[in-house]
């Protein structure tokens, strides 16, 4: 009973929500918002990509950079300026508009995700309705512009990088939609900010303990884990770029800024990536499962916080998009690549299959209860 | 937030985004050097010189898995919907909530079944 009470409340609260960012006047929110997407995709990566020198240094018993700023923080934006300067070089052979255009459509795509993701209560460029559905669609753009790049450059190497990842991609895109699916089951919604909702109240059956989906899905979430590694292409999944093999896979023939861009585009993956599995299973802005934000009000505690409540909100998806993206960067130290044959196996004979099972079991389980 | 005005910003966010390669593009221009050189823009193939171009024949293993990914994203928007419905229908709703399950496990185990049989076929192993 006090279950229904709180879903139609919370429900109502979803319908009338708006973000922070929607003003009475279009173009205001309009400014604010690509203020916000744009700031978040360019400080974010750079953020990841630190975290990332100093881990792996940690985890090689090195100390990483060191001189660039204070304990080397401002590594990455001397790289920046390192690319900046660094002359343009497009191969005699290339097919030149093609080659020149590649790195942007990978990046465009990596940017518009961003307007999807919710990143703390009300902090979102837009709350589609098929916010899931559009962060899926969007992600699989980004392949045109790996292979675009590999096959404009007009060299082997670049080629075969650029095949594999076509492959690769669309292998590992299947899990990761079901996966993602199974979560659209169990919430009902395929709005990001109504998943994050749903799990504020979701209750383990028969009790009224709170829990994310992450524990009913502890198997969805392991699928949707690997496979977004894969699409990716982090190792162990850069068989793309294998630098042992391929040089440097489809990015061989790039040099300076547009070779930044690609680098961007997967720093940039990893941070949606991981924003939307905490989105998806580990209970968005929630710090804790049925702990809500101090502040907030309605909704399961979730909406209207108040300044220090969307602060804590805001921070604590930080700190689980860090988390997340630090896992990935330990999986690249601790494990060596796989060969392209067990890719494609692991993905159409394992992890197809599997998440099948768990959208089946989701979908039952959900009926059932 | 109406339809037109979401989709609205996600148009305009699409341009913002172009727009922002395009600067990143354009401005690097001026501040990079450019001193090109005949053996600069050779093809880069381990320092010797490169041996036919780099479009060459080659034999595309993943053009099966091309047509398996169809299949199955195909499957996948048929999925999206039922997601959002299959929660709300149970036994007094039509149609009730054990046919939408049944209907979609016969739609999904017969797409496994082609899947098997590209396993039994070999697609997917590789001498």
């Amino acid at each position: 009973m006090i279950l229904d009470t709180v879903l139609t409340t919370s429900t109502a609260m979803v319908a009338q929500t708006a973000g922070l960012l929607d003003t009475d006047s279009f173009l205001v929110s309009m400014l604010l918002k690509v203020a916000l997407v744009i700031g978040l995709f360019l400080s974010l990566p750079l953020i990841v990509g630190y975290m990332e020198h100093k881990a792996m240094a940690r985890l090689q018993h090195r100390r990483g950079p060191m001189f660039a700023g204070p304990a080397g923080s401002l590594q990455l934006v001397a790289d920046g300026i390192k690319f900046i300067q660094k002359e343009d070089v497009i191969p005699r052979a290339a097919d030149k508009w093609v080659f020149a255009i590649a790195p942007g459509m990978a990046l465009v795509p990596a940017l518009l995700i961003f307007f999807v993701l919710p990143f703390g209560p009300g902090v979102w460029a837009a709350d589609l309705e098929l916010g899931l559905f559009y962060a899926l669609a969007i992600t699989s753009i980004s392949v045109l512009g790996v292979m675009m790049g590999g096959w404009a450059s007009a060299n082997k190497f670049s080629l075969i990088g650029g095949l594999r990842a076509a492959g690769q991609l669309i292998a590992y895109e299947l899990p990761l939609i079901l996966a993602a699916i199974a979560v659209a089951v169990q919430a009902g919604s395929l709005s990001l900010v109504g998943i994050v909702e749903s799990q504020a109240t979701f209750m383990v059956a028969g009790t009224d303990i709170n829990v994310w989906f992450v524990f009913p899905q502890i198997l969805g979430f392991t699928i949707f884990f690997v496979a977004a590694l894969a699409e990716l292409s982090r190792p162990p999944f850069d068989m793309p770029i294998a630098d042992s093999e391929l040089v440097f896979g489809y990015m061989t023939e790039y040099t300076g800024l547009k070779f930044a861009m690609y680098l961007l585009t997967e720093y940039a993956g990893m941070v949606s990536m991981s924003a939307l599995m905490v989105v998806l299973y580990l209970g968005g802005w929630q710090i804790l499962p049925g702990v809500p934000l101090p502040g907030c009000e309605a909704g399961g505690g979730l909406f209207d916080c108040g300044v220090l409540g969307t602060l804590i909100g805001v921070g604590v998806v930080m700190g689980k998009i860090l988390m997340l993206t630090f896992v990935m960067v330990w999986l690249r130290v601790a494990y060596p690549r796989l060969r392209e044959d067990q890719l494609q196996r692991m993905s159409w004979l394992v992890l197809v299959p599997l998440s099948l099972v768990n959208l089946a079991v989701v979908a039952v389980a959900k009926v059932v209860f | 937030m109406s339809f037109t005005e979401q989709y609205g910003a996600f148009a305009i966010m699409v341009i913002v985004g172009c727009a922002l390669y395009a600067v990143i593009m354009l401005g690097s221009r001026l501040m990079r050097p450019s001193v090109p050189s005949p053996l600069k823009l050779t093809t880069y193939e381990c320092g010797i010189e490169a041996v036919g171009t780099g479009w060459s024949q080659m034999n595309i293993r993943y053009y099966v898995f091309a047509f398996l990914f169809v299949i199955f994203d195909v499957e996948a928007i048929f999925l999206f919907p039922w997601a959002l419905v299959i929660g709300d229908l149970d036994g007094s709703t039509s149609p009730s909530a054990l046919y939408a399950l049944v209907a979609m496990f016969l739609f999904i185990l017969t797409l496994l079944e082609g899947l098997m049989y590209a396993w039994k076929k070999g697609v997917l192993k590789w001498e």
